[in-house]
């Protein structure tokens, strides 16, 4: 437990807080605290529509090469996010093999954009979420949803009706894993998605470059970041998953 | 439980603040004692570990492996990155025998902290604009980086090559909007060559470091935003004997031939 908090101790006993009002209004700070916030929350919202799917997917049906996929979900976790960054690069870059297409269809390409920061993001976080939302679906008896059916339920409406309420509290705990996990991306975002104040630089990218200079900025933004995110975590949990649970 | 881990903090912070309450006057003391002591430990020094800017990867790697052919069983180990962010490891405390800085400002970081050895000016860089072979942006000077449909990306304002950028693109009374503003040199120069933009400011070594998969543009206002290299051993060096044969070594006609060949110019 000390281990957890001390770091956290250590922050706050070097925090400047005299200068602490001032440098919280500075407009940079703002707009790289709302920049993370929005991009967390789309990436989020991403994860949850590609990978509650792909979750069940996983976890309800049978099919040659599931094992195999189940492992490719979890690369993003074991692969640095430098090297995440990378990867995204030479497929979404403006000479990837996707991005390519991109540009000269649509004249769109990801890198150096906000979008951008949000699929570095969702590609960092989803693993969370899919973990997550496949446990909580192979622990869900699967009987409800075979009595569903046998009174005539779509599959659709099994799943809308009966297996996602069962699962809402694996869903909701995936979704908050991964909202962090995606607040917190650095090496990824900055990789991939460049580093522009307003545009691509959320907290982390704000912080790291902080440090170059003034260390207490650095201190101050990494403050404003973990108060933000515990208020935001603690408000969820009471409302949601502590009264699912 | 609380109690305790409370009383843990209020001990681990007294430490703490006592220990940077405490370090200038540690600092002067072992650069008092360094000149003594390295003639007395020179025989157990083997390590030598040198923090360096991001742009004298090629050159101090070669530089290193001289260095350890000419001091056998000695190990030379590097950190590169941006002089701004080693700067802060040092004076944070990392365990440093020479820093080599990209800028006066940011070895007056590690000065200022009382934490540097003598300072010696021993190349200095230019910018260029990089882009990639097939010049897909048509850039043929610094002003073409003023057309918003160029993509340019420049280093961050904090670290030297940025600072430098800057300081050209005033004296040219350009301004230019980067799409990315990169933590060191050598992120800026791979944007480049992954051709994710069409042109960056990176120093005139990196494009020659980058053979063929980069191609420099020199520009007249490059003149006026040259950046000073100066190299220090550190006052509190594990092996100062080392650290100061690895500064002459950077200083010779030997060191310094390896520098000019990579495009660095004397100062």
């Amino acid at each position: 437990m000390a281990f957890l908090v001390l770091p956290l101790a250590g922050l706050l006993i070097r925090a400047p807080w005299s200068t602490l009002p001032q440098r919280l209004a500075e407009p940079q700070v703002i707009e790289a605290l709302r920049l993370s916030l929005v991009t967390a929350s789309v990436a989020t919202v991403v994860c949850l529509v590609l990978g509650v799917p792909l979750a069940w997917l996983l976890a309800r049906t049978d099919f040659p090469g599931r094992r195999l996929l189940r492992a490719l979900v979890t690369v993003p976790l074991v692969l640095p996010p430098v090297v995440g960054g990378v990867a995204l690069l030479l497929v979404f870059g403006r000479r990837g093999l996707v991005g390519q297409w991109l540009e000269s269809a649509f004249g769109f390409s990801l890198p150096f954009t906000t979008a951008g920061v949000v699929v570095a993001e969702a590609f960092v976080a989803m693993p969370f979420l899919v973990i997550a939302v496949e446990g909580a679906l192979r622990a869900a008896d699967p009987r409800y949803e075979e009595a569903a059916a046998t009174l005539g339920a779509s599959r659709f409406t099994v799943f809308r009706r009966v297996t996602l309420p069962l699962v809402a509290p694996g869903v909701l705990a995936g979704a908050v894993l991964c909202w962090a996990r995606a607040l917190g991306e650095f090496g990824a975002t900055i990789t991939f998605a460049g580093n522009f104040p307003g545009r691509t630089q959320t907290m982390p990218l704000a912080v790291y470059l902080a440090l170059e200079t003034e260390p207490e900025a650095a201190i101050v933004l990494s403050l404003v970041l973990l108060a933000v995110s515990v208020v935001i975590l603690a408000g969820l949990r009471d409302r949601w998953v502590g009264a699912a649970a | 439980m609380l109690k305790r881990l409370s009383l843990i903090a209020a001990v681990a912070s007294v430490f703490a603040l006592g220990a940077c309450g405490s370090s200038p006057a540690d600092s002067g003391a072992a650069r008092a004692s360094a000149a003594p002591a390295t003639s007395a430990s020179a025989p157990a020094e083997s390590e030598l570990t040198v923090f360096a800017a991001a742009s004298l990867t090629g050159t101090f790697t070669e530089l290193g492996k001289q260095f350890e052919a000419a001091h056998p069983g000695s190990k030379v180990t590097f950190n590169f990155g941006s002089s701004a962010t080693l700067a802060q490891q040092i004076t944070q405390g990392a365990p440093a025998d020479v820093f080599a800085a990209a800028s006066p400002a940011t070895m007056k970081t590690v000065a200022d902290a009382g934490l540097a050895g003598a300072q010696t000016v021993f190349v200095r860089n230019k910018l260029e604009i990089a882009v990639p072979p097939d010049n897909p942006g048509k850039v043929e000077n610094l002003k073409d980086l003023t057309d918003p449909k160029v993509k340019v990306a420049l280093c961050a304002e904090q670290v030297p090559c940025g600072a430098a950028a800057i300081k050209a693109l005033d004296a040219a009374g350009l301004k230019v909007t980067p799409v990315t503003l990169e933590q060191d040199v050598k992120a800026t120069l791979t944007k480049v060559q992954l051709g994710e933009v069409d042109a960056a400011l990176v120093y005139q070594t990196d494009v020659i470091a980058s053979a063929g998969k980069v191609t420099g543009i020199p520009f007249p206002e490059a003149d006026r935003a040259i950046n000073d290299y100066p190299i220090a051993p550190l006052a509190k060096a594990p092996s100062p004997a080392l650290a100061q044969q690895f500064v002459e070594l950077v200083l010779s006609q030997q060191g310094r031939d390896v520098l000019t060949k990579a495009g660095f110019e004397a100062p």
